[in-house]
């Protein structure tokens, strides 16, 4: 390509809408978390959400804490991110969420009034995806957030030390990245599946069954996973114990940031195969 | 600007569902007015509809509104307006959020949105039932309230499937009026229903469809004519059928002539069935001929012409 043609298409970019388009996504997101954030439906998530937190604070209130079980308990919240959250808490959370906001709408039939708007359906798609992952954000931020705290604060000054004088605050970053990034990456593989299939449950059961299987996937078909980027960004590996030591498969260290740059490729790829499927979707819901 | 781009247009459209057919081979172009697509349960007026705003993707051929194909949603959706058959709402809306919600996705501001909102749900006299849900909306209100969706942007297209579903005399009236009044601004209006009679009132253009076909299309008094032209075949038991049939004969209004086997009836068929009822009674009158009985004895098709366009101009 000349420079011209380079010039040309860079023209052909900055003229689209983007002003819009980004005005009609925040109202997409709005109406979205309107339906979405308050259901009576979506009560089960926040159980999946906070039933550690609910845990710990429980531990908090009834146990002793000496100073010597602070380290112990360190281990513990490592443990819950790694095997709860990751595995179970934020899996199923998002797939509650995600597989609602396309196939959901499909179900109580009212998609049509999206599609019969002036929206380009790779917007009603992203706006969906933002949407799904600003509630399951909220919510499981805060759960690991409301943990954390619990667990230290029992612990008085040692606690506050071991927080904001110790490694505590940076292991809390590494959490929330870590939800975060696994409610972007289930989130984008639970919006696509609820649009390929009318049940998502049995696909659902497939990936978590490859990811459990993943570790010990030749390196090539790791990359096609959330949690086995997730894996690489825990600040504290836990060691595994009776059942857990079938999860934990040692796998060589990888960079942070290039674990992160591999999740958000891989979500790229889900969004931009969904936003293909989208553009094909035909509303049908005598069949459906 | 070429001729193309103030009509809807369907080159050479089908669509199968799977193996079901749902149109086949529809050419269409539909110029400004009121255009209404008349068939039967299951003869492809939803999905004809359908097509034209991308709900469902064509299997092959061409669509396009004012040169627009539907896939263009920014700019499809700011001329067209589509009330569907579909009798569902997003949950715990109230008929003003209903519309607001549909009318700010057009990237217009807040104020804007009112303005309009409150036009549209005075156009169908729903004014006071904005605050309610729509889950505690009568049928005819919900059909009410997806029409003031549609045409709450102001569309220059306006698709209204079975719009009149539902509805009181009363409201079945006013509609119309506003179908009328939006089709003299200039508008284009694609209206199914399942008999003419009901808008043949109001429609400028009719496309008759049955089984996924097209089988008549054009202006309303046309289109009567031309079903009505259509050779129609006759039963009529009597007496003496051989002389029957060559009287119709000899006074030409009789393009054919078929006895029945037991030999007490004859099959006619003919291209201006009124003035073959006209002689009919005269020969009746004449006394030569006793005739027991006259039906018509038509293949389906056409027995769903002479339905679709109703009883007016047939003679009893
Ligand atoms: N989602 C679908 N899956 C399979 N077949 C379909 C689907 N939608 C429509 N059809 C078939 O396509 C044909 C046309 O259906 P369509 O809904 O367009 O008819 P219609 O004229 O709107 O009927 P009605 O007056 O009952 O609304 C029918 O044979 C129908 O069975
Ligand atoms: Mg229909």
């Amino acid at each position: 390509m000349n420079t011209e043609a380079v010039s040309a298409r860079v023209k052909s970019i900055l003229v689209q809408p983007w002003g819009f388009w980004w005005l009609q996504m925040r109202r997409l997101v709005r109406i979205e978390l309107r339906r979405n954030l308050f259901s009576r439906k979506a009560a089960w998530i926040y159980f999946l959400a906070f039933i550690p937190t609910a845990v710990i604070l429980i531990h908090v209130l009834h146990d002793t804490h000496p100073a010597s079980g602070l380290s112990l308990d360190t281990n513990v919240l490592a443990g819950i991110v790694q095997f709860y959250y990751i595995r179970l808490g934020v899996f199923f959370g998002c797939l509650g969420i995600f597989s609602r906001l396309v196939r959901g709408e499909m179900i109580e039939r009212s998609l049509h009034f999206y599609l019969l708007s002036p929206v380009r359906r790779e917007i009603l798609l992203l706006a969906k995806f933002a949407a799904g992952s600003i509630s399951a954000l909220l919510l499981f931020g805060s759960a690991v957030i409301a943990a954390f705290a619990f667990l230290y604060a029992a612990y008085g000054t040692a606690g506050l030390d071991y927080v904001f004088h110790g490694p505590g605050l940076g292991q809390l970053g590494a959490y929330l990245l870590i939800v975060t990034l696994g409610c972007l990456g289930y989130g984008a593989v639970f919006l696509l599946l609820s649009m390929m299939f009318r049940n998502p449950m049995p696909a659902a059961m497939l990936v978590m069954g490859w990811e459990a299987i993943n570790p010990v996937l030749p390196s090539l078909l790791q990359k096609i996973s959330v949690a086995s980027y997730l894996r690489h960004l825990m600040p504290i590996t836990v060691p595994g114990e009776g059942v857990f030591a079938l999860l934990t498969v040692e796998t060589e260290p990888v960079a942070g940031w290039v674990a992160c740059l591999g999740l958000l490729t891989l979500i790229v790829i889900v969004l931009a195969y969904s936003c293909f499927r989208i553009r094909r979707l035909e509303i049908r819901y005598t069949t459906e | 600007m070429t001729a193309m781009n103030d009509r809807i247009v369907f080159e050479d459209v089908s669509k199968f569902y799977g193996e079901v057919l749902g149109v086949n081979r529809v050419s269409l172009s539909i110029p400004s007015g009121v255009t209404t697509l008349v068939g039967p349960n299951g003869s492809g007026k939803t999905t004809l509809m359908n097509l034209m705003t991308g709900l469902v993707q064509p299997s092959s051929g061409q669509i396009s509104v004012f040169g627009l194909p539907p896939g263009d949603a920014d700019r499809f959706f700011r001329q067209v307006g589509y009330s569907t058959q579909f009798d569902s709402f997003p949950r715990r809306l109230t008929g003003w959020e209903f519309l607001l919600d549909s009318l700010l996705l057009h990237g217009m501001s807040e104020g804007e949105a009112f303005r309009l909102a409150g036009e549209a749900l005075e156009r169908v006299r729903l004014g006071d039932a904005g605050s309610r849900r729509i889950e505690t909306y009568s049928k005819g209100m919900r059909q009410k309230i997806r029409l003031a969706q549609a045409i709450a942007h102001h569309p220059r297209v306006l698709v209204l499937d079975e719009p009149l579903n539902g509805l009181d005399p009363m409201a079945r009236a006013e509609s119309l009026a506003l179908f009328q009044e939006l089709s003299r601004q200039g508008m284009h209006l694609v209206i199914s229903s399942h008999i003419l009679d009901e808008v043949d009132r109001i429609s400028d253009r009719v496309i008759l469809i049955t089984g996924g076909y097209i089988v008549a299309e054009g202006a309303i008094h046309q289109v009567r004519r031309e079903v009505r032209d259509k050779p129609m075949q006759v039963l009529i038991r009597c007496d003496k059928p051989e002389l029957l049939a060559s009287r119709m004969f000899s006074a030409n209004h009789c393009a054919e002539a078929r006895l029945h086997v037991d030999g007490k009836g004859v099959f006619l068929r003919t291209g201006d069935i009124d003035e073959f009822y006209r002689l009919l009674n005269e020969i009746a009158v004449e006394g030569l001929v006793k005739i027991d009985t006259v039906a018509p004895a038509d293949d389906d098709t056409h027995a769903i012409y002479q339905y679709l366009i109703g009883s007016e101009g047939i003679p009893s």
